[in-house]
């Protein structure tokens, strides 16, 4: 496996992040991080908690605005847009928490991003009723909740919840999509499933990924390459192996006593 | 040199009794989360029992001041009363509810204070030993006045102190700012959110009474000083008692400068100052954003699906009923049937403003009656005929809708609604004062229909057309894509913007067309009783299409037509009797207390799943809760 | 859900099966929609000036051999719901005509309302001008001096006195604007050589009374014309009292002598202003004598402006139904025109040219007696005397079709 990341960040990576840096108050939470994710690439963003995972994130899709740096798409500059638009030239991500629209159904949460990809969101007269439905099924049936597409949203376990979040990501068809702890508060077997999908994803789509996670067994089970953000700033970046036998990183994470532990977020 | 001295000075004694009023409402606001509308009641209860405690003890200077502060204690019982009868069991229900019952609290004081003191205007008494003057340069300048200037800053000091001297002081600040961690300190809640709302009670009341030795208690000072006091708790930040402080001189001393610059400006000028403020800072001059981004809840959150066929045909029944009154009913109940299709219309407006895009406008009327000039306007100065200016009323509104919706939609909540409420005061205070163009309050009389539509039931049968025809259109945009696009805003911010959805222009979009649609109604309006005022745009009107939405239930897409009927049966029952305001603010607080799903709600929760009238999903709740920003 | 709106249909359609018209035919029915809510302090005197004058009618045997009988409404003061009220009162309880309110703009409505409708209505108390002439109407009348009539009485007095530079205060709404605009018109055709030096206008009932006060002194004014009231007048009395502002000046109240406002003021009612108003202790013509008499024996309280108003309102009433010997709205319009009557304050007139009557205001001093406000000096000015010329009240009145 890492032979073929190697292979793909030869070529023009999907996302090239240079010297991002966020700082709240006094506190920098973020500084000069610079990392690249190639196409097709399963990449992992790992840290103990508070070491800046999330406000990374919501820096590369336009959540949070950068102090400074860079995020290019495909050499595209992505800092200073807004969420949507970052969303529209190809970045598309899940939530830690889930954020779905509780009042629809499976189907019509996907299809919602179905209508938004279409700039159909000002029509008046057409009903949205069953607007879309068979790609949000297509879409559902990619991850397993084809059978659940009718019911609310609101009624839906947690690790489905997940997963329609995962089909609304690839409702635009992005070429990065991020996840945010996509199997934080999962049953061990959802989660393996989960990761399992999304490494088919990566393959068959040519999607790249980056997602943090506590859980290191998924980590080092199913990330291409890991880089590590300690205290803001990247400590290490490598295969699972490197990663595990990094002195820094064996020390940050044993002074909290749990690379091997599950530690929740 | 001693005019513009003293000038300002007053500018800082009328800052005074407001400052006073307006920080107890942002203090009860910011601890319990309650926009108490009964604010302006205390304050007027505040000066009522002032004059009669100074009668009965104020005969020295102290007795006097001894008057004052127990006009604030008394105002503080009557606090404590309405906190721990009714908002107690309210905090945790939807805004609409909290301020439907406050609006009750209105009534039923307005009642009993006119019951109590009677109808005549009582003068305030003059402070002992105060009643002088001395001369700055010259100028006269009342001893009092200078005493109130004292007075607002010393109050102002003794908060501070109140906030960062004492525990529970400290407690009221901390639950200010975050009231899940109060929670999770095993504080005593319901005793700190009690506390808060007695203090705030008397600060009103305290406020109405020091103001009596320069004027007195009337039974209008309730709805007087209420918009002018959510003006200073907006300006000055929701919930900071500084920036309350610091908005009520602002405003004081733009009013006394003002008049001298602009006389006729009055009132527009301090809408002014609140509109260039918020853009500026959208949470005013001291306000902090909500942590964790404090969304309205109106208690929607059922999944909507489209009409049954047992629903389809019921809706045709009562269409086909509708069509054949005319022939069924005499002439008198025609009219009262084209009055509830003209509600039902602008109920149905803000219903969908609220429930599909889970904004709250306190200011609806604004585009009802902006709706209805429209037309009026139109008719007045340019011969315009009915038809085109009913066309064309719906169009000044949703312009009208536009440009407050620019501002409005830049805040979410809270501030959102009193926003809405704010500029509907503008509106109404432009119509009201511009009396060149819109006849002031004389109105713009002599809009009636072409002759073919003037009789009673040729304009019913034409209100039943535009008034079902908007309904049904409001229906069908909520199933549209551009509905389903604005419940995604109101569903989850965070998920919207992610998918690359425009929160805001989504917003402004359904703000302008929920206005456009209150505008027709507003335009059939006009045209059933041939003349508009600007009554049709004030608060009280508003509070009517929160009230129709309320009585037909929040979370029931055919409710606000149910709402529109029972609010002018209601009304019609109740006005006989002597006190009604009386009756009706007690029956609309005992209907939010005792029935908070409205009644269609309640009717589909006892009645509706038996009968699936109208196929809803149940089994909302757990994903409700998750789905809410923490 | 449905169901609740089937029950509200079926109470609505019960509602209409069983409501025929209650009354009797043997009494004579008069609508009557006030803002008795809103403003009870000037509607309850009205109302009871009203009954008293009805109960007198009906001992004296009636109209026709009939009762007449008040039905009343409370608008809110909601321009809106007095029209509702009208159709109701008309429809269901079989009027024959309507009267009663206060504001102006109810007034207004109900005016239109009866235009459209071809329905008579008396308006009692409002003020506009407008009422009779911009937008005057065959089936509108009005009783109460107008604020043009109260205006020129007052600009009469102005004219006369000593005073050249004048500064005005009024509340920023159609009356104060329409007395206002009256006042200098009036003034400069008595008197061209006055100077307006200033122009207040506080909001209707947010008077900051010490500013206004202020900005009047600035103007170095030799006299002011008030047009505030209720609460707006207090404030600004007690501050200008305090600051100097009325020391040696002229100053004219408009209403400020009628009971419903200068009786809050107290014993701080001020001093010396020439005022419109209503001096009902003191005025002892028997007529008068006897209408405070009674109305103290039925209502242990004594009669204002409104209840004044009421009385003469049913008076009016009454005398063109005896004129015109029928219930027919035609028929009451045209007795109307020119309708003549005896009144407490002496006989007026409905004219016909503009179907305002010519009943008159007192015109005195303001001055403090016993801890009480009162009017001296004081006398009876006919209404008749204050109005336009006709030609001038044609061109007023554009859309007389009558």
């Amino acid at each position: 496996m890492s032979d073929t990341a190697t292979a793909r960040a030869a070529e023009q990576p999907s996302l090239s992040i240079r010297n991002l840096s966020k700082a709240f108050g006094g506190v920098q939470a973020v500084n000069d991080v610079s990392f690249d994710l190639a196409k097709g690439e399963l990449l992992a963003l790992i840290g103990p908690n508070g070491a800046g995972k999330s406000t990374c994130f919501n820096m590369l899709n336009g959540q949070i605005r950068a102090d400074s740096g860079s995020v290019r798409l495909a050499g595209e500059e992505l800092i200073g847009r807004s969420p949507a638009d970052i969303w529209r030239r190809g970045v598309g991500r899940t939530f830690q928490i889930t954020a779905t629209f509780p009042s629809m159904t499976v189907a019509e949460n996907v299809a919602m991003v179905l209508m938004s990809q279409r700039r159909e969101l000002f029509s008046l007269f057409r009903t949205a009723v069953h607007r879309h439905r068979d790609k949000a099924l297509a879409l559902l049936d990619l991850v397993g909740m084809a059978a659940q597409a009718d019911r609310p949203c609101g009624v839906l376990s947690y690790g489905d919840l997940k997963r329609v979040e995962l089909a609304v990501a690839l409702g635009n068809e992005p070429r990065v999509l991020l996840m945010d702890e996509p199997t934080a508060g999962m049953a061990p077997r959802e989660r393996i499933e989960l990761m399992g999908l999304a490494a088919r994803l990566v393959s068959d789509l040519g999607l790249s990924v980056l997602f943090t996670e506590h859980d290191m067994d998924i980590v080092f089970g199913h990330a291409g390459r890991i880089i590590v953000l300690s205290r803001g700033a990247l400590i290490a970046e490598g295969t699972a192996q490197e990663i595990r036998s990094n002195p820094l990183v064996l020390k940050t994470y044993l002074g909290e006593g749990q690379i091997y532990g599950r530690a929740e977020g | 040199m001693g005019v513009y001295l003293v000038q300002f000075l007053s500018g800082l004694a009328s800052a005074s009794a407001l400052f006073l009023a307006a920080s107890g409402l942002s203090i009860i606001f910011g601890v319990t989360r309650v926009v108490n509308f009964a604010h302006g009641s205390f304050y007027m209860l505040g000066a009522f029992f002032g004059y009669t405690f100074v009668r009965e003890v104020g005969g020295g200077a102290i007795g006097f001041w001894v008057a004052l502060l127990l006009a604030a204690l008394a105002v503080g019982l009557v606090g404590l009363l309405v906190e721990f009868v009714i908002l107690r069991r309210l905090y945790k229900a939807p805004e609409l509810f909290q301020l439907i019952a406050t609006f009750g609290v209105i009534l039923i004081v307005q009642d009993a204070a006119l019951w109590v003191w009677g109808p005549e205007d009582l003068l305030g008494p003059r402070a002992p030993g105060l009643t002088g003057i001395v001369r700055i340069f010259g100028t006269p300048m009342p001893v009092y006045d200078l005493v109130l200037i004292g007075v607002g800053p010393l109050v102002l000091a003794a908060l501070w102190l109140l906030f960062n001297r004492t525990r529970w002081g400290i407690l009221v600040r901390a639950a200010t700012e975050d009231r899940e961690m109060v929670g999770a300190l095993g504080v005593n809640q319901s005793l700190l959110f009690t506390g808060a709302f007695v203090l705030g009670s008397m600060l009103a009341g305290l406020g109405g009474a020091i103001q009596l030795p320069k004027g007195g208690a009337d039974l209008l000072m309730d709805f007087g000083i209420l918009a002018e006091m959510f003006v200073v708790v907006v300006v000055g930040g929701m919930g900071s008692i500084f920036g309350a402080f610091l908005a009520a001189v602002l405003i004081s001393l733009l009013n006394t400068f003002g008049i001298l610059i602009w006389p006729s400006g009055t009132l527009v000028l301090m809408f002014i100052l609140m509109a260039v403020i918020l853009v500026v800072r959208p949470t005013g001059l001291l306000g902090r954003p909500e942590s964790g981004g404090h969304k309205t809840e109106v208690g929607v959150e059922q999944a909507l699906r489209p009409a049954g066929p047992h629903y389809k045909i019921f809706i045709g029944l009562l269409l086909a009923l509708l069509l054949a009154a005319p022939l069924i009913v005499e002439e008198f109940y025609l009219v009262l049937i084209t009055d509830v299709l003209v509600l039902a219309l602008f109920a149905t407006s803000l219903h969908f403003l609220m429930s599909t895009g889970g904004l709250v406008s306190f200011g609806h009327a604004a585009f009802y009656g902006g709706g209805a000039y429209a037309a009026a306007l139109l008719v007045t100065y340019a011969a315009t005929p009915f038809e085109l200016a009913l066309l064309l009323a719906p169009l000044g509104a949703g312009l009208l809708a536009l440009v407050i919706g620019w501002f409005c939609v830049r805040l979410s909540g809270v501030y959102f609604a009193m926003l809405t409420l704010a500029f509907a005061q503008v509106a109404w205070s432009v119509v009201f004062q511009w009396s060149d163009l819109t006849n002031g309050d004389d109105g713009l009389l002599g809009i009636w229909p072409s002759a073919w539509a003037s009789g009673t039931q040729v304009y019913y049968l034409l209100a039943l057309a535009i008034s079902a025809g908007g309904i049904f259109l409001i229906r069908r945009v909520v199933f549209a894509p551009f509905g389903y696009g604005l419940r995604a805003t109101r569903d989850s911010n965070l998920r919207a913007a992610a998918i690359g959805i425009d929160i805001k222009r989504q917003q402004l979009a359904a703000f302008v067309f929920a206005g456009a649609m209150a505008g027709l109604a507003g335009g059939l309006f006009v045209f059933s009783k041939g003349s508009v005022f600007p009554d049709e745009m004030s608060i009280p009107r508003s509070f009517d299409a929160l009230l129709m939405v309320l009585l037909g239930g929040v979370d029931s897409l055919s409710g606000p037509f149910v709402g529109a009927a029972a609010f002018t049966y209601l009304h019609d029952e109740l006005i006989t009797f002597e006190y009604w305001r009386l009756l009706l603010g007690l029956t609309i607080v005992a209907l939010v207390l005792l029935f908070p799903q409205g009644l269609a709600g309640a009717a589909k929760h006892h009645l509706g799943r038996y009968l699936k009238l109208e196929a809803g999903s149940a089994g909302r709740a757990k994903q409700a809760d998750e789905g809410r920003p923490a | 859900m449905g169901l609740r709106k089937l029950v509200t249909f079926a109470a609505l359609a019960a509602a209409v099966t069983f409501s025929g018209t209650a009354g009797a035919a043997d009494t004579i029915r008069i609508g009557d929609i006030n803002s008795y809510k809103r403003l009870p302090a000037f509607t309850i005197p009205y109302r009871q000036g009203a009954e008293l004058a009805i109960e007198q009618i009906n001992a004296a045997g009636g109209v026709m051999g009939k009762p007449l009988e008040l039905i009343s409404r409370d608008d809110q003061g909601k321009p809106g719901e007095a029209v509702r009220y009208a159709e109701e009162l008309f429809a269901k309880e079989d009027v024959v005509m309507i009267t009663g309110s206060l504001f102006s703009h109810v007034g207004l409505a109900l005016s239109a309302y009866a235009d459209q409708k071809k329905r008579l209505y008396l308006a009692a108390e409002p003020l506009a001008d407008a009422l009779v002439w911009a937008k005057g109407n065959r089936y509108t009348f009005r009783l109460r001096p107008s604020t043009y009539m109260q205006v020129a009485m007052l600009a009469e007095a102005a004219a006369k006195s000593d005073a050249k530079r004048w500064a005005t205060i009024a509340p920023n709404y159609a009356y104060g604007k329409d007395a206002v605009a009256a006042f200098k018109k009036i003034l400069k055709a008595r008197k061209p050589d006055v100077e307006f030096v200033g122009e207040q206008w506080p909001a209707l009932f947010k008077i900051d009374a010490a500013a206004e006060s202020q900005a009047l002194e600035a103007a170095k004014p030799d006299g002011i014309f008030n047009v505030t009231f209720g609460s707006d007048l207090t404030k600004f009395v007690r501050e200008g009292t305090l600051r100097e502002l009325f020391n040696d000046r002229t100053v004219l109240g408009l209403l400020t002598g009628e009971p419903e406002y200068l009786d809050p003021l107290g014993a701080e009612a001020p001093k010396g202003w020439i005022v419109t108003g209503y001096p009902w202790s003191e005025i002892d013509t028997p007529a008068h004598k006897q209408f405070v008499d009674d109305y103290q024996a039925k209502f242990n309280d004594y009669p204002r402006v409104g209840s004044l108003v009421g009385y003469n309102t049913l008076l009016s009433i009454a005398a063109a139904l005896e004129k015109a010997n029928s219930t027919d709205t035609e028929a009451l319009v045209d007795a109307f025109k020119g309708l003549s009557l005896d009144t407490p304050v002496g006989p007026i007139t409905y004219r016909a040219i503009d179907h305002q009557s010519t009943m008159g205001a007192f015109v005195g001093l303001t001055d403090v007696r016993d801890g009480k406000g009162v009017m001296v000096d004081w006398s009876y000015r006919d209404g008749a005397a204050y109005l336009p010329s006709d030609e001038e009240v044609r061109k007023l009145r554009p859309a007389d079709g009558s």
